[in-house]
């Protein structure tokens, strides 16, 4: 199996008026195809922007970016208009994800209508199908967004980014503004996708249950840098980043007998604004040192798992 | 009715109704429940189940129109705050019951410096000079965490968990008996989320606060609630201690909810969701509101309400269906 | 007060619900803006049968039956030409709803343009734009009426030009601070995801969401034209006697005001009640097109 999307020293800076905005630095991972890559992290870690610019929402700042084996860092405007729709995002908001004056068949149909290989009616018909995949009653095809409730509108958003058989999706948080009831709906429909169009999927979240539930690779950010990366039961298993560790430790319990050993961290989140150099999470971490003040590397501490961390040996006593 | 005088708080038989363009919408038929001093009740459910409206009941702010409080009584202390005037209400507002909201970013006054917020806060209810409330302000911004020197900021300046942690300051500042929580750490990072409760159980000890905390996280009750109640469709379909609810389920919705949460101590190969969406308030289901969507539903569940059970000591659910296995 | 999941349980099959009807549903149940909207219908109607409604042709002279007060034949009185004054001001409604309308549609559209190209390239498009409509705003709206007509000369097509430019500005900024609103919404993102192209982004996605609030503008905007066509009548430029523009009216008889009130007094009641109506209806809409409203 070869990676379906691989990306190298990827960079994406914005400039903003105090100065250099370091959204994503220098991150390099590979998806496999039918794999889900789950990007897990908190505010500010360029997760979103991550996704946004594997898919040329957003233009990168440097570093490459392949698909199927082929460098598509500059894409021309042909190749972007067949990349677009072989990649595809789904959006958090449920809200703002839809054109509030297109029904529910006008969303879906849109891509098919642009691409130029269906007439309106086959359009129509492709929508139909379409809906019925993704669980949406016919009966709402012409309802407005505003008619539907969260879940309903996330499964058109879904039907949307499937109209032209992607093979890749990046999912943005697609279950975060759900009710907890619709959100295993909507997550055993991902899945049951997946497994249906062999589709590879870009996972990011927030939510650390989550990704590890649909995950096959984790790779988790900070301000913008990939500080830890491995297989999905692996990071739970050995979390060996700092970070990580307490991120994990963090998450509230429902076993009540079991109280994790919570790493409680200080401090804020320092802005990704101007960094200094040398690790980001430098300033909270309870493990600094004076060589964390150098820039860290990705280093392969256990089989197939990187960590980017100078003392990470150290820490776990291996 | 009277109340029962060993509880600090004891809310009897609450119905709240909203009135929209002609439609009822009944967001609250019938709570019950009651919590004692210095301890914490979690209230639990999903968007729409009606926990903020019990909460802004409690505190007699909810928008009139469109909202009314048809029936019930909420003693505090053995008093019935809905017979009170507004008078007298506000003497309780902000002083002996505070409420944090759920979105820290438009909570705060964005053109007032934070300390100056806490400040008049304090001042409103106490009669001290502005010094005094100034350095009582100061206290309580260290207390949460935010040193000193960031009394004069502005909201803006602050990252989305300071500012929850200004509200709770303010929240605090004049010493309440009761706190009402509503899902203060969900618009939080997770690391921050940790932080912020760690804050508030270390405060809930050293100024023995009694709170209502409301969520749809089961991780946060459990963490920080020693009882519960479990709200759908504006009723307690189930309600206990923390043990015998996260140990013990019994409701189909909340086993349904646990089942369909991914957690990181068990590994489940697929969600278990519960089946249809949250009903209409505009147009509940007679009989038991969880009928539609429940795996065990009999034809039974379809008739008259359904009343809250002690299967257990001290542990209540509503479910007829249960409450017969129980027996 | 509907929570924000929506909360419909399986709802019946949507049938097609035309924007259109939903908001005039809503308009009609506000009073004010039902009130504006008939007074509009009937002014409209009232230029439109003209011909059937007037008792005499607007410009008919009779020398001998000059400023006349208000009477049996000519209910509104006689000008100081003999002309019956009704008959001028149902005329005149033409002229007066027509430069209202056509001005206000001509400048919002350039407006509108402007403004979506504003909001939605920013960058240095934003920043030329906006300055351009800073010179033009810099300039007091009367003021730059009537320079653009002193320029242009009377007659309609000018003044139609003249009235309209000033316009343009309000047009401009509310569709660019609209567009703003919705900038940064994933579903313009999705769009391009599709490979819709920017034309088909601005045309199907921006405009349709963000002209509501330019819309009320323009309803309320045509009040302002029409008081401004009057104002440049009455000072000489613009439409010019013998067409009956009601402004142009009270212009011809400002030198009578003393002797033949009903002159000026007329004319200036139907300029009040039709800028009143679309201001209703201005109200109104705004308030019909706001999705966040509740009755």
């Amino acid at each position: 199996m070869s990676a379906l999307v691989e990306v190298k020293n990827l960079k994406k800076y914005f400039e903003v008026p105090r100065g250099m905005l370091h959204a994503v630095d220098d991150v390099s991972f590979k998806i496999e195809s039918g794999q889900t890559m789950g990007i897990v992290g908190e505010s500010g870690c360029g997760k979103s922007t991550l996704g946004r610019v594997i898919i040329h929402l957003l233009d990168s700042t440097d570093g490459q970016i392949f698909f199927e084996g082929k460098d598509i860092t500059r894409a021309s405007r042909r190749q972007l208009r067949k990349l677009r729709e072989d990649m595809k995002i789904i959006f958090q908001d449920p809200y703002a994800s839809l054109n509030p004056r297109f029904t529910v068949e006008q969303t879906i149909m849109e891509p098919l209508l642009i691409s130029g290989k269906f007439s309106h009616k086959a359009s129509s018909e492709e929508a139909e199908r379409l809906m019925d995949m993704v669980g949406i009653d016919q009966r709402l095809r012409l309802a407005y967004p505003h008619e539907l409730d969260g879940g309903r509108r996330q499964r058109v958003g879904i039907a949307r980014a499937l109209a032209l058989n992607p093979k890749f999706i990046v999912c943005d948080e697609p279950v975060s503004a759900l009710d907890v009831s619709i959100q295993a709906q909507v997550l055993n429909l991902l899945q049951d996708l997946q497994d249906q169009h062999q589709l590879t999927y870009m996972f990011v979240t927030h939510d650390l249950s989550v990704v590890r539930h649909i995950s096959d690779h984790i790779c988790v950010m900070y301000l913008g840098v990939l500080v830890e990366t491995c297989e999905s039961k692996e990071l739970f298993r050995h979390p060996l980043h700092p970070y990580t560790q307490a991120l994990i430790s963090a998450v509230p319990t429902i076993d009540i007998h079991h109280k994790r050993e919570r790493v409680i961290l200080q401090g804020e989140i320092s802005s990704p604004i101007n960094p200094k150099p040398g690790c980001r999470f430098r300033k909270r971490c309870i493990y600094k040192a004076p060589e964390c003040y150098q820039a860290q590397e990705l280093v392969e501490i256990l089989p197939q798992h990187f960590v980017a961390c100078c003392r990470a040996k150290e820490i776990n006593h291996l | 009715m009277t109340a029962n005088l060993n509880s600090f708080l004891e809310i009897k038989d609450l119905v709240v109704e909203y009135t929209s363009e002609g439609s009822v919408i009944h967001a609250v038929n019938g709570v019950s429940f009651s919590l004692e001093r210095g301890k914490t009740f979690g209230l639990v459910g999903e968007t729409g189940a009606g926990k903020t409206s019990i909460a802004k009941a409690i505190l007699r702010i909810l928008p009139d129109p469109p909202a009314k409080i048809k029936n019930g009584q909420i003693f505090l202390e053995g008093e019935d705050l809905l017979k009170i005037d507004e008078k007298n209400m506000r003497k309780i507002r902000g002083r002996k019951i505070s409420m944090i909201f759920q979105d820290p970013m438009t909570a705060l006054n964005p053109i007032m410096k934070v300390g100056k917020q806490i400040e008049e806060v304090i001042k409103l209810h106490n009669t001290i000079s502005s010094k005094q409330a100034r350095e009582e302000a100061g206290k309580m911004l260290e207390l949460v965490g935010i040193p000193g020197e960031r009394f004069n900021d502005y909201p803006h300046q602050f990252s989305g968990g300071m500012k929850q942690r200004v509200i709770i300051a303010m929240a605090l500042a004049c010493n309440p008996e009761l706190l009402l929580a509503d899902e203060p750490t969900t618009a939080l990072d997770v690391t921050i989320q940790a932080q912020v409760l760690e804050m508030i159980n270390k405060l809930k000890q050293e100024l023995g606060t009694s709170m209502i905390m409301i969520s749809h996280n089961l991780g946060v009750v459990a963490d920080i609630c020693d009882d519960l109640a479990v709200v759908y469709a504006g009723e307690v379909v189930e309600m206990g201690s923390k043990a015998a609810i996260f140990d013990r389920a019994a409701h189909p919705y909340t086993t349904g909810l646990f089942a369909a949460v991914p957690t990181l101590e068990e590994e489940k190969d697929r969600l278990a969701p519960i089946s249809g969406l949250p009903p209409d308030p505009s147009n509940l289901p007679l009989g038991c509101h969880f009928y539609p969507r429940c795996p065990i539903a009999g034809e039974e569940c379809k008739l008259g309400k359904i009343p809250l059970i002690e299967i257990e000591a001290g542990h209540f659910c509503r479910c007829i269906k249960i409450a017969a296995m129980e027996s | 007060m509907l929570n924000p999941s929506g909360m419909a349980a399986t709802p019946g099959t949507i049938k097609k619900q035309n924007q259109f009807s939903v908001v005039l549903r809503r308009l009609s149940k506000n009073s004010s803006a039902m009130i504006g909207l008939i007074v509009v219908i009937i002014l409209v109607l009232m230029a439109i049968f003209a011909p059937l409604i007037a008792p005499y042709p607007y410009d008919k002279q009779n020398l001998l039956n000059t400023r006349k007060p208000p009477s049996a034949e000519h209910i509104m009185g006689t000008d100081e030409l003999g002309r019956d004054i009704f008959s001028r001001i149902v005329y005149g409604s033409r002229y007066s709803l027509s430069i209202g309308f056509l001005a206000v549609l001509f400048s919002n559209l350039i407006g509108m343009t402007l403004g979506a190209l504003a909001g939605y390239f920013g960058g240095i498009t934003d920043d030329i734009i906006m300055r351009l409509i800073d010179i033009i705003q810099s300039i007091p709206g009367i003021l730059l009426a009537i320079a653009i007509s002193v320029v242009l000369g009377p007659g309609f097509i000018n003044t139609l030009i003249a009235l309209g430019f000033g316009a343009i500005t309000m047009a401009c900024r509310l569709m660019r601070a609209s567009v703003l609103g919705i900038r940064h919404q994933e579903f313009l993102e999705a769009a391009v995801s599709n490979n819709a192209s920017t034309f088909r982004i601005i045309t199907r996605h921006v405009v349709p969401n963000s002209f509501a609030p330019v819309l009320v503008g323009a309803t309320m905007s045509i009040g302002n034209v029409i008081m401004s066509a009057a104002m440049l009548s009455f000072i000489g430029l613009g439409i010019q006697p013998p067409t009956p523009e009601w402004g142009a009216m009270i212009s011809g008889g400002r030198a009578l005001i003393r002797s033949c009130p009903w002159m000026v007094t007329f004319p200036g009641i139907f300029i009040m009640l039709t800028v009143l109506a679309f201001n209703m209806l201005g109200d109104g809409l705004r308030d019909a097109l706001d999705p966040k409203l509740k009755k």
